[in-house]
Order: structure tokens, then sequence, then C-alpha cells
């Protein structure tokens, strides 16, 4: 037998072990073919209940989780920051401690400030799964990713992989980091010296600034959306020159490795970070990343949710000490009444 | 007490060389038949059975492979999530004789699993059952139409099936007491 599940939540890689991540991925291989048949759904989340609480815009992501939730008989819903109470000046915190006293069993959040995840796992009971923190983590994209390319390519360890584009900004960045150097790949990260962070070879990476030379070497490029709403700071000449000396098309491409994977966690602009031929080009499994990653969020729920008592134990272990008994409520009722 | 040896490697081989003939004999041959087998013991024993049929028919039957872990029904009541593994029916089993294998019989249970994720897949002409030991104590009501070997059993007894290809050793089938809440 394999090693145990034992996180109540997914918040990154950064805190998963290898064997925990190659858990994931060896779900998820199960998974995947359930959404192959006619009849998409098996019970085993029946009766559980999962709420996503997005602060930031996203499509995919959102319906990916959704849809991996509803094909696990789960019950879901979504909460978007807009039209919700948090315009009413309610904290994070409080709406989910109250979707948690809705007895909710796990709850997915998407925030554009780093940490937020953490913070509602430390407080509740029910599952926290991170779809997304700020500039830190978006563990399911990353496994995905990994599934993808152990999909593709067979194994993970010693493939040369290179990450392109806007490492400063991104979280998918920062999460395959972690995932791909404990399953030992080779990570490369390029982009333009203003993207970079300072300090980012420390996590066991190699820094460069030449694509061409990244194209020749790497198994896999992975390209990074450049996030048209972080660049008000400049770090950027513009986006044309981006796209000139970093952007991947099909003349660039000729020098890559015959079998290369071309990934892209979405969405793409397209013409900025790769033309439209590289895009939808015989390289391209930017569409099997979001076909497994369903397959991939519905192995976190089930490995979060499946086999555990419902949460309904916490609404009692949490409340207020000595609730007045029913009796005692109705006694007060009934001298009230008569005063 | 020691384990006792039930079913030796030859005793199993009979068992599933008559099971074979018994599909075949009540199916009328191998029209619409298809084979699947429950993980992990099921699936093999559903293998050899495809081998037999193919040597006294000389044709192949579909087989598939049925993991029944998302179907169970104490997943909310065991603490840690069991592994799941991949189901593999390649084919499509709407209007087939569908034969489900498994090693033991006992609760009824995993059958129960099974039936729900099979008509999942599609609506079989009929769905039919071979077990190669039947060992009593139906919590459910399923009974196996080809029964390799009927042992009755008390409930603190454990029937385990050894099969070369996943055990390594020759095929043997043992009965030990159980040890707490295995």
């Amino acid at each position: 037998m394999g090693i145990e599940w034992k996180k109540k939540d997914l918040l990154g890689l950064e805190t998963l072990s290898k064997e925990e991540i190659e858990m994931v991925l060896e779900t998820a291989k199960s998974f995947k073919e359930v959404s192959t048949r006619d009849v998409k759904k098996v019970p085993a989340l029946r009766g559980k209940t999962v709420v996503s609480l997005f602060f930031e815009d996203s499509t995919r992501t959102r319906a990916s989780f959704e849809l991996a939730a509803k094909r696990l008989s789960a019950d879901t819903i979504n909460i978007a920051a807009k039209g919700s109470s948090l315009s009413k000046g309610e904290t994070i915190l409080d709406m989910a401690k109250n979707m948690q006293a809705m007895n909710v069993n796990a709850i997915i959040v998407r925030h554009s400030s780093s940490g937020v995840p953490k913070l509602l796992a430390e407080n509740l009971e029910a599952a926290v799964i991170n779809a997304g923190d700020g500039c830190r983590e978006h563990p399911t994209q990353a496994l995905l990713d990994m599934f993808t390319i152990k999909e593709k390519l067979g194994e993970i360890k010693g493939k040369k992989v290179a990450i392109i584009g806007d490492i400063l900004h991104s979280r998918v960045a920062r999460s395959n980091i972690w995932g791909l150097t404990k399953l030992g790949a080779q990570v490369t990260v390029c982009g333009p010296s203003t993207l970079m962070p300072i300090g980012i070879e420390k996590l066991g990476v190699k820094v460069t600034h030449s694509l061409n030379e990244c194209i020749a070497e790497s198994d896999v490029l992975m390209l990074l959306r450049i996030q048209l709403e972080r660049q008000r700071d400049k770090f950027l000449p513009s986006l044309r020159e981006y796209a000139k000396e970093f952007g991947i098309n099909k003349e660039k491409l000729k020098k890559a490795k015959k079998n290369v994977l071309i990934m892209h966690p979405g969405p793409t602009n397209r013409g900025l970070e790769l033309s439209a031929d590289v895009a939808d080009g015989e390289y391209s499994v930017i569409l099997d990343q979001v076909t497994n990653g369903i397959a991939i969020r519905m192995a976190i729920l089930y490995l979060l949710l499946a086999g555990k008592a419902p949460t309904l134990a916490l609404a009692r272990s949490v409340s207020r000490p000595n609730p007045p008994s029913a009796d005692k409520r109705r006694e007060r009722l009934s001298t009230e009444g008569e005063s | 007490m020691k384990p006792t040896q039930i079913m030796d490697k030859d005793a199993v081989n009979r068992a599933i060389m008559r099971l074979s003939h018994e599909i075949l004999e009540k199916n009328k041959g191998i029209k619409d038949l298809c084979l699947i087998g429950i993980r992990t013991r099921g699936a093999i024993i559903a293998d050899r059975i495809y081998a037999c049929i193919k040597r006294i028919e000389g044709v192949d039957v579909p087989v598939g492979i049925l993991d029944i872990t998302l179907y169970r029904d104490d997943l909310t009541l065991i603490s840690a999530q069991p592994v799941v593994r991949e189901t593999q029916i390649n084919f499509d089993i709407t209007d087939k004789k569908v034969v489900l294998v498994d090693d033991v019989l006992f609760t009824g249970r995993t059958i129960r699993a099974a039936l729900d994720a099979l008509i999942d897949f599609g609506r079989p002409a009929s769905i039919q059952l071979a077990v190669l030991i039947d060992r009593g104590h139906r919590e459910l009501p399923i009974r196996a139409e080809y029964v390799g070997k009927n042992i009755p059993t008390s409930l603190d007894q454990n029937v385990k099936v050894m099969l070369e290809e996943i055990d390594g050793n020759d095929d043997k089938v043992i009965i030990e007491v159980r040890e707490n809440g295995d």
C-alpha cells in the first residue's frame, strides 16, 4: 500500500511532499476515465457540499472545479466577490465562517492576496482548496501541468522544462517550480529581467534571458500569460517588443526538439506569448491541459473529502459556550410573557 | 489458528474451467457475451475465463475491468479514502450479456456497487455473476449464477484467494481467522 492522504487542505505544492504529489497524479489517472463516459458521474462525494469563493475573475478554473465536484456528485455553489456581502463590509473570514456554519465540506478560494487560503485553512474545519492566491501559488494548475507532462512524455524525472514569460507575477510558475523540482525535472525560467524575481534561483531553477537557448534545450515549453492587469508599473517597454523577444511562433520553434510540448495555463493572449499557429499547432497540448484539469480537481476533492465524517460536528465545537438550553429558553419566554 | 488451505492450484484451475463451460452453456455460446472483472482479483479471474473461452470456442469475448471504489456505500464511514484505480471498459455494454466476475462473494455489497457502476456505462441486456468462492453471509438480495466453490464460513474468518499473477506463488485459496477489523 502507498501512503495515506493526511492533509486537510490544498494550499500549495510547497507544502506537499513528492509522494503526495505522485499520489494526486496517480489518483487523477483513474478519474480521467470518468469524464469519457456517457454518464459522467460517480457517487463518491454524494451529500458533500463544495463552495467556491472567487474574488478574482476566472473561467477555466472555476468551471473546472465545479464540473469536477459535480462529476463526483457533490453539490456546488459559486460565490463571486461582486454581488456578495463583501460589499457591505463583511470580512472574508466572516464570510467563510458563515459558509462553514451552513455545513459545507470544502471551500475553494481564489484571491488576489497571497495567503488568503492559508488564513481560511487555519480558521476553518472545512477543507480549503487554493484556486490561486496572489502571486504565490496555484496548485491545481501545476498539478494538471505535471499530469499532462507525465501523460505525454511518460515521466517527469530528468525532463527539461522551461517556464517562459512573466515569472514575477506568476503563481502558476511558482507552483510548477515547487512541484517539478520535487519530481526531479530540470526547470529553467526565462523572461525579461524586469519580470524575473530576484533570488528565484534559490528555488532550484536555472535563470536565462535567452529564449532561443530555452527552445533548443527543452522538452517542455511552458508559456505564461502576460498579465495585462498587472502591467501598470511599466515592466515592459511595449507589448510588441515582448512579443518579438519572448513570444513563440512557428519560425522560432524550428530549433525545438522534435516532440516538444507547448503548454499554457490559459487564458492565452494570441499574438503575444504565442502565435495562433503555435497555439493550435501540433506541439500544443493546451486543450489537453484543460481536460486533465478536471481529473486533477476530482482527485483533489476526492482525497480531501472522501472517507471523512461530515463537518457537522464543527458547528457544535466552535459555537458559543453554554448556549441556553431549549428548556431554559422556553422558561424565559414564558416568564417574559407573564410580566 | 493456522490458515487452512481449501483449494490448490489445480482446484482453482478446474473451477475456472467449469465456470467457463457453464457460462457458455447457459448463454448458448458467445453471442453478445462480455466479461467484466472487478479489481483486483476478479479482473484476473475474468482474464482466465476469457482464455478458457478462447480455447473452447476459438473466439475473443470482450473483457473489461471495473473499479468499484467510487461506488462503495461506506466511503463516508471509513477513516482514510481507499485508493481509486482505473476502470477500463473499452466497449459498449448496452444490449450485451454481461458476466460480472469477482473472486469472493460475501456480503454482496461489492456487487451492489458494481451493478450501480455498470448501469452508468450503459443498459446491458442482462448481468450475470460469476465468483470463484461463495462464502455466504449475504447482507443484500444478491446471488451468483456461477460459483466455483461454496465454502461455509463464520464471520470471524477471512477467505483469501491468492493468484499467481499478483500474489507470486501458485494459486491457492485459504481461510484464516480475521485479525481485528481487517
